[in-house]
């Protein structure tokens, strides 16, 4: 197998080659501004007359409230008012899949860090001064905190409708099966932070409508519409949206953080109102990734062969709801793993408890999963004397397949060849004698000499779905023209997407450019003047926006045809574009130099057109089985980590990481690995670093001097191998690129470990005293 | 207070400063330099990283009061002319290795690399991750960071910056 488009879109290859077009590295176009430092972000915004705002929180995981004083508060001089639950104009709650979340605290708070109070005053000292001295009145409660007992009926229960958000349920095969090798285990992932640099941060303006413009960094700009209107009580095209500079995203900003507070503050006050959280109110102000507890039991042949897998996934979605059915549906669909198992019986249980608020971040069930899946793997294959690579190849799912869900795998599923090419890479130099101080675990702490220094190499894979399932209508919406400036054909490229770090704007200008034949694109500032894009997440946009921009292109493309036909005297069929021309193709008869300058098939105006699109459909699947065409397509990955660790100190230092992923097709190389480095980088933290310690319901380490993500030091050299073999069904065979490198990098790095310390080490992240402490027996 | 400084070679004064603003503060809502970023209010993250004095530090730790009379460099300082393109070498380097991605970090560590390279225009890869690991980023993995500080010392050719 080599790096080859497989045939559908073959045709497209000679459209492809054009500056700056599809499969290049194109330059980013909001590059130059951020290395300047002149790139607007969410914080950096600034109105005439602006004031701040900030927000009153519960120090208590769970109480009920008795009574709030704001009367200290409203005496500071400066603050222009003080809002709470009452002045909420219209729905009182919000939520991506349930409006369980109260905009400001109703009664009871159900998790620390829960909005009661919102202020606004002339300078943030002032606002956040203001928020301290508001009274509130508690009645403590004893905070359901173990998801394991939130789960039992005689639980309290976190909201009246019970603790139970989800039960999904994955039969197939004989539930009887039985196996000549059978393992068993449970594994622990703890809560992650997706601590995107650039905190929460906006400004909303009223308008002379009476309505908002809110100017906010966000991964949704349309769900974010809906939820504000609704809580605000105006129709939707009075509280207008636009994306500002997102520093970074990875989920944490799919659900609302600060937009309805914004715009009640400025609705109220009449002024433009800015709020950026600090770092510490960052993790209590998005949702995280949900803790899982796993408990996996694997059935094998001697030959190696999986027979059963028995499986049962606890995710703690914390106190309220955001995207944990979701979140619940991933982690058990795709809980096996990238192999072929006959018999399945898999429950996943998503609880709700007074502890943080979890939802998506990066991976998105398929993480928390991959980590028990793979740490199975090596255990099957340590019991049955097999090579860990072995096992896995044998097993590995292929084009084909059939999914637990009964889903059958459409297009390419090279999961054994991304294995083997991990595999077969060169293996980093043994460590010298010489080997400097700063390139061992400890690094400039000088803890060793290389004595106590074990290294180990480990490999894991993954998979996950892209796109949203279970029957979401899922679409994006892209507005493209074509016009003259200056002498030359321009396109712009108007869309709802969120650009949150990960280039997708280049991307759009990208596909413009190969479909239009124009070198010149604007991409204009997502905003909500334009259709929704759905959401900048499950490694979706350039698959479907990207889809969308390339559908609205072939439109406007048909509009130039038409017109070029009949200047040309042939058919449309006949033209092609070329040098920013519409010219008759090689044997396309009517003469075949003939041509029109796209700028003269403009000259009485621009070509816009408008386009909804969609991939295709899936099915939600069934309550009771699983069984349903959940999933639209899945990215796949495969990593091999190697590492050196101090078996005294319990201190790792990773050495490398080999990484292969099928990307289909890569629209932008450079991006895509950039994708792969990052997603790697978040993967090796949970591995070994990030953990948000929550004990009795409260965040003990609130900052990034205690939450700790990996630097420059930490991350090894990487070593990416990307495949584009090309989804049939995709535009341009694409597949979605951002998730897949952060699902097995954590558990290829954690079977390093056990292999250099022989520790069983079911837990992430993997601390010092997993290495260090007793031998479980 | 009343604070008189320097940023980028030109004098700035900020009326009504009170004791508890930071430098970072002060150079983002009172003089408009935004280009250094608020990220942690800590000092773990060196998004807000600017030369003070020749030194390189955390704005954010920075009290206003301690940058009474002094030279500050921030990120705007280090592009040369006026023209929208221009660029200085660490900033082109940046752009050209594809280490920009959300950009929330890249002044920060742009302002970080061109310290790092005045003072060792050919440093080490080791001395590059050393240099640079108080400047926090959650979108690279650093890769292309390290490949951009290469490339821009690559253009120096061992000569200063």
């Amino acid at each position: 197998m080599s790096t080859v488009l497989s045939q559908p879109w073959a045709g497209e290859r000679e459209r492809l080659g054009l500056r700056g077009g599809v499969g290049s590295d194109a330059p980013r176009p909001d590059g130059i501004l951020k290395v300047k430092g002149r790139f607007a972000f969410s914080s950096d915004l600034w109105a005439e007359g602006m004031i701040w705002g900030a927000t009153a929180r519960s120090p208590h995981p769970r109480a009920l409230i008795a009574g709030i004083d704001v009367s200290e508060a409203l005496r500071l001089p400066g603050v222009r008012c003080v809002l709470t639950q009452e002045d909420v104009p219209g729905r009182k709650t919000y939520g991506l899949e349930v409006a369980d979340q109260p905009v400001l605290a109703i009664d009871e708070v159900r998790y620390q860090g829960e909005p009661i109070a919102i202020v606004a005053a002339d300078d943030p000292e002032t606002a956040r001064r203001a928020a301290a001295a508001v009274y509130v009145g508690y009645n403590v409660l004893e905070p359901v905190v173990d998801p394991e007992e939130a789960l039992r009926t005689s639980s309290d229960k976190v909201h009246p409708t019970g603790n139970i958000v989800r039960h999904l349920k994955v039969r197939r095969g004989d539930p009887d099966a039985t196996a000549d090798i059978v393992v068993s285990g449970e594994y622990e992932v703890r809560m992650q932070d997706q601590a995107f640099l650039g905190p929460e941060s906006g400004l909303a303006v009223p308008a002379e409508d009476g309505g908002v413009d809110l100017y906010v960094a966000t991964q949704w700009l349309h769900v974010d519409q809906d939820q504000v209107a609704a809580s605000l009580g105006l129709p939707a095209g009075k509280v207008r949206l636009s994306l500002s500079g997102v520093g970074g995203a990875f989920g944490a900003r799919e659900d609302l953080s600060l937009q309805v507070h914004l715009c009640m503050l400025a609705l109220r006050t009449g002024r433009p109102v800015k709020m950026v959280y600090s770092r510490e109110e960052s993790f209590f102000g998005h949702v995280h990734r949900h803790p899982a507890r796993l408990r996996y039991t694997h059935g094998a042949n001697r030959d190696g062969k999986l027979v059963y897998v028995k499986a049962e996934i606890l995710l703690d979605g914390g106190a309220y709801m955001s995207s944990s059915r979701a979140v619940v549906a991933n982690a058990g669909t795709l809980g096996i793993g990238p192999y072929e198992v006959p018999n399945v019986s898999m429950d996943a249980y998503g609880v709700y408890t007074n502890n943080p608020p979890c939802g998506a971040m990066r991976g998105f069930g398929a993480v928390q999963a991959c980590f028990a899946y793979e740490s199975q793997m090596d255990r099957l294959a340590a019991a049955l004397g097999v090579g860990p690579v072995e096992l896995r190849a044998r097993n590995a799912m292929a084009e084909g397949s059939v999914m637990p869900t009964g889903q059958v795998v459409e297009g390419p599923a090279p999961v054994a060849e991304l294995l083997r090419r991990v595999h077969s890479a060169p293996l980093p130099p043994a460590l010298g004698a010489a080997a400097a101080a700063t390139s061992l675990p400890g690094g400039a702490a000088n803890t060793t000499h290389g004595e106590g220094v074990a290294r180990g190499v480990g490999y894991a894979l993954g998979f996950k779905n892209v796109g949203f399932s279970e029957g979401f209508d899922d679409y994006s919406t892209a507005r493209v023209s074509l016009a003259r400036a200056g002498g030359r054909p321009i396109a712009t490229v108007h869309t709802a997407a969120a650009e949150v770090g990960q280039g997708l704007v280049t991307v759009q200008a990208q596909i413009a450019r190969t479909e239009l034949g124009t070198e010149q694109v604007v991409v204009e500032t997502a905003d909500t003047q334009v259709g929704s894009a759905g959401s900048s997440s499950a490694s979706r946009q350039t698959y479907v926006t990207g889809g969308a921009v390339k559908a609205a292109c072939a439109e406007v493309r048909e509009v130039l045809f038409e017109r070029a036909a009949q200047l040309l005297g042939c058919l449309p069929a006949d033209l092609v574009i070329a040098d920013e021309a519409v010219v008759v193709r090689e044997g396309g008869g009517f003469g075949a130099d003939r041509a029109v300058p796209l700028v003269e098939l403009v000259a009485d105006g621009p070509v816009e057109r408008t386009v909804q699109w969609r991939h295709r459909p899936t099915q939600p699947v069934d309550p009771e089985t699983g069984q349903g065409n959940a999933h639209v397509q899945y990215c796949f990955a495969a990593h091999r980590a190697v590492v050196d660790v101090d078996v005294e100190l319990g201190l790792v230092k990773v050495v490398e990481i080999v990484t292969a992923q099928d990307v289909g097709k890569a629209i932008n190389p450079s991006a895509v690995l950039g994708q792969i480095h990052g997603g790697t980088a978040q993967g090796l933290g949970l591995a070994l670093m990030e953990e948000i310690q929550v004990e009795g319901g409260r965040v003990k380490n609130a900052s990034f001097t205690d939450y700790l993500i990996p630097t420059i030091l930490d991350m090894p050299p990487m070593r990416v191998d990307v495949l584009e073999l090309g989804d049939p069904f995709a535009p341009y065979g694409l597949r979605g690129v951002g998730e897949a490198p952060t699902i097995s990098s954590t558990p290829a790095i954690v079977a390093a470990v056990r292999a250099a310390t022989g520790r069983d080490l079911t837990r992430v992240p993997v601390r010092p005293e997993d290495i260090i402490g007793e031998v479980a027996s | 207070m009343r604070l008189s400084l320097t940023v980028n070679s030109r004098p700035y004064q900020a009326e009504g400063v009170w004791e508890g603003e930071s430098l970072l503060y002060v150079l983002r809502e009172r003089l408009g330099f935004w280009g250094a970023k608020n990220a942690c209010e800590q000092g773990e993250c060196g998004s807000c990283s600017v030369v003070l004095d020749g030194v390189l530090v955390c704005a954010c730790l920075v009290a206003a009061g301690q940058a009474q009379h002094s030279e500050i460099l921030t990120v705007e300082g280090l592009t040369p002319g006026r023209s929208p393109d221009d660029l200085g070498p660490v900033q082109r380097a940046f752009l050209e290795a594809g280490a920009v991605q959300c950009g929330f970090c890249t002044p920060g560590l742009i302002v970080a690399s061109h310290e790092l390279l005045r003072q060792n225009p050919a440093p080490t890869d080791a001395q590059v991750r050393e240099a640079l690991a108080g400047n926090l980023c959650r979108c690279t993995g650093y890769e292309k960071i390290l490949d951009a500080v290469r490339l821009a010392a690559a253009g120096l050719e061992g000569g200063p910056l």
